[in-house]
């Protein structure tokens, strides 16, 4: 057990990372330390509520930053979403474990790269990362959250079963269970067919209560209806689900493998050659697609308003710490901040107190 | 010296005394009807201290109180990570409720968490906000659902009256302690399947973070025996 760092050692070495994201090209940028709770609720729903602290103020809820991608990418958007680089080094602060020895507040450097080419972006952004933490020789991981969108967006199935795995792709077990029932493995609740087979479904069922309409309980009841309908998942699909879910490779096998399974699924196609892209750009920039982990489910628990690339570099042989720096792309979140604009973004934090643990 | 936290008054604190009692260990009330202390016979060197029910838990957690008599719900609501805390010693068998989430019943179309979950999905695509379940038991509807993946809901604050917020459209679902349902069905809401968010009773609990001086934890040895007989 190495001692806890000291504040100010782990803000020299916060400083350490920022300058050299600066010297990367970054614009240095503030943030507030105190957000409108709304907005990281509407984001990340009520689980946000466990993880940060929330306080009261005369406008209403806020929350101490959770961390630095919200504010960052509203102030982008807010000044014109024009391609820029930006770095950053702050407290930010998460609810810990009561027995835990990790702190509930503690800095974060970061760097975020707006606009450019996706594929391009993300080897810049991964290869500074890679270089700035090289010396502390850490295990590295990397995924794509855009390849598993584009498997679930390649199902043959209905839109509606499409849209309820995507929502639920940041949540495995509720993933799995979606693709349970519609896969015919699980029973109807009870009654159901009675409700649906009914002249008058409500009958018998009490008055209109609330803001929930009749007209949304009758919208509701034909997607059941429409469900009932709808051939089951094919095995191969589901089986192709599964392997993806299980892929762990060095990058260039994984490649591989994932064109194989792209002749099984078309639309597998522009995701795959996006990484097929990345792999070459990272090449150039000295890091080799042999030596590279990738893990097609990467990402997927911890990692929501990610929906591209995603890295972690961990320290090996610490298994009782958080990865030392995480990142990834999140192209998505930059259009529900934007308010109708969006532009490509990707970026990552590291977390100095646990690079001064490493030996 | 050990301490004792036990419900001040009501059905609760009689209930926790006769239990005590047939187990040998007679407690009451110390002095006048509005005194809140009491004592506890048939054991040495402990003392009984009569609180609100609701603040058991957190005396327990921090370690004012060896002992603590109260909801199982108060503990799991009041204090984040409860088993590192406290430990459960005796399910006392009285003072049941469960906490369940409830929807209005021509809902035909929910039954399950399942079905919470998609019409939620529906009802923020339409109604431009989160689905609203009124509660005061925050942490535990928010575990619970959290653990079932379930999404677009939000938790608004209801201290009282909360089968009235569905009617009143302050929230579109609730999620409250109730032993019969009866006060559910009269407001014309219905309990999703699959059981409670939590089946409540009066537990024994014992303080992880109080003081245990070897005289305390020979009084602890001894109702422990007594709690087996």
């Amino acid at each position: 057990m190495t001692e806890p760092v000291s504040k100010s050692a782990e803000k020299a070495e916060a400083a350490r990372f920022l300058a050299a994201f600066v010297e990367a090209g970054a614009t240095p940028v503030e943030a507030d330390v105190l957000l409108p709770a709304e907005t990281l609720l509407d984001l990340y729903g009520e689980d946000i509520r466990a993880r940060a602290f929330t306080t009261h103020g005369p406008d209403g809820e806020a929350m101490l930053r959770p961390d630095f991608t919200v504010p960052v990418v509203q102030m982008h958007m807010a000044r014109g979403g024009e391609p820029a680089r930006y770095a950053y080094a702050g407290e930010v602060f998460r609810q810990q474990m009561p027995d835990s020895d990790r702190s509930a507040e503690y800095l974060q450097a970061g760097f975020e790269l707006f606009g450019g080419t996706p594929e391009v972006a993300d080897a810049e952004c991964f290869a500074l990362f890679h270089r700035l933490l090289a010396p502390l020789r850490p295990r590295v991981m990397t995924g794509d959250i855009g390849i598993l969108t584009a498997v679930v967006r390649g199902l043959s199935t209905t839109e509606a079963r499409k849209t309820a795995l995507m929502r639920h792709l940041w949540r495995p077990r509720r993933f799995r269970s979606l693709i349970d029932r519609y896969s015919g493995r699980v029973p109807l609740p009870e009654g159901r067919r009675k409700v649906l087979d009914a002249c008058d479904p409500f009958e018998g069922a009490g008055p209109e209560l609330g803001l929930r309409s009749r007209a949304d309980v009758e919208a509701r009841l034909a997607t059941l209806r429409q469900e009932l309908e709808t051939p089951p998942l094919s095995e191969i699909e589901t089986g192709l689900l599964d392997d993806l879910l299980s892929l762990r490779e060095m990058s260039d096998v994984a490649l591989g493998r994932l064109r194989d399974l792209a002749v099984d699924m078309p639309s597998l196609s522009a995701s795959v050659e996006g990484l097929a892209r990345r792999l070459d750009a990272l090449d150039a920039a000295g890091i080799s697609p042999e030596t590279l982990p990738f893990e097609a489910s990467h990402g997927r628990s911890t990692m929501e308003y990610y929906d591209g690339f995603v890295f972690a570099f961990s320290l090996p042989g610490r298994l009782d710490l958080p990865p030392i720096a995480t990142g990834g792309r999140y192209d998505a979140l930059t259009a529900v901040l934007g308010q109708g604009h969006a532009t490509p973004a990707v970026g990552g934090v590291i977390r100095p107190a646990l690079t001064l643990e490493a030996e | 010296m050990l301490k004792i936290g036990v419900p001040s008054k009501g059905r609760l604190m009689q209930k926790t005394f006769d239990w005590f009692s047939a187990r040998g260990l007679t407690m009451s009330k110390a002095g006048t009807e509005r005194e809140y202390s009491g004592r506890i016979d048939g054991i040495e060197d402990a003392s009984l201290v009569l609180l609100s029910a609701s603040e058991i838990p957190r005396e327990l957690a921090a370690g004012r109180i060896h002992l603590g008599v109260t909801g199982s719900d108060l503990v799991r609501e009041t204090l984040a990570h409860w088993e590192d805390r406290v430990e459960e010693l005796a399910l006392m068998g009285f003072g049941h409720a469960d906490l369940v989430i409830a929807v209005p019943s021509f809902w035909v179309d929910v039954e399950t968490l399942d079905d919470l979950d998609a019409a939620a999905a529906a009802f923020r695509r339409r109604h431009g906000h989160r689905l609203r379940i009124a509660t005061k038991y925050h942490r535990l509807v928010r575990d619970y659902l959290s653990q079932h993946g379930v999404a677009d809901y939000v938790l608004v604050d209801s201290q009282g009256a909360t089968e009235g917020t569905v009617r009143n459209e302050t929230a579109e679902a609730v999620a409250d302690i109730t032993s019969t349902g009866e006060t559910l069905r009269a407001n014309h809401l219905k309990i999703l399947s699959g059981g409670p968010v939590h089946a409540s009773q009066a537990t024994l609990f014992r303080s992880r973070t109080a003081c245990w001086s070897p005289e305390a934890k020979a009084n602890l040895k001894a109702i422990r025996e007594r709690l087996k007989a």
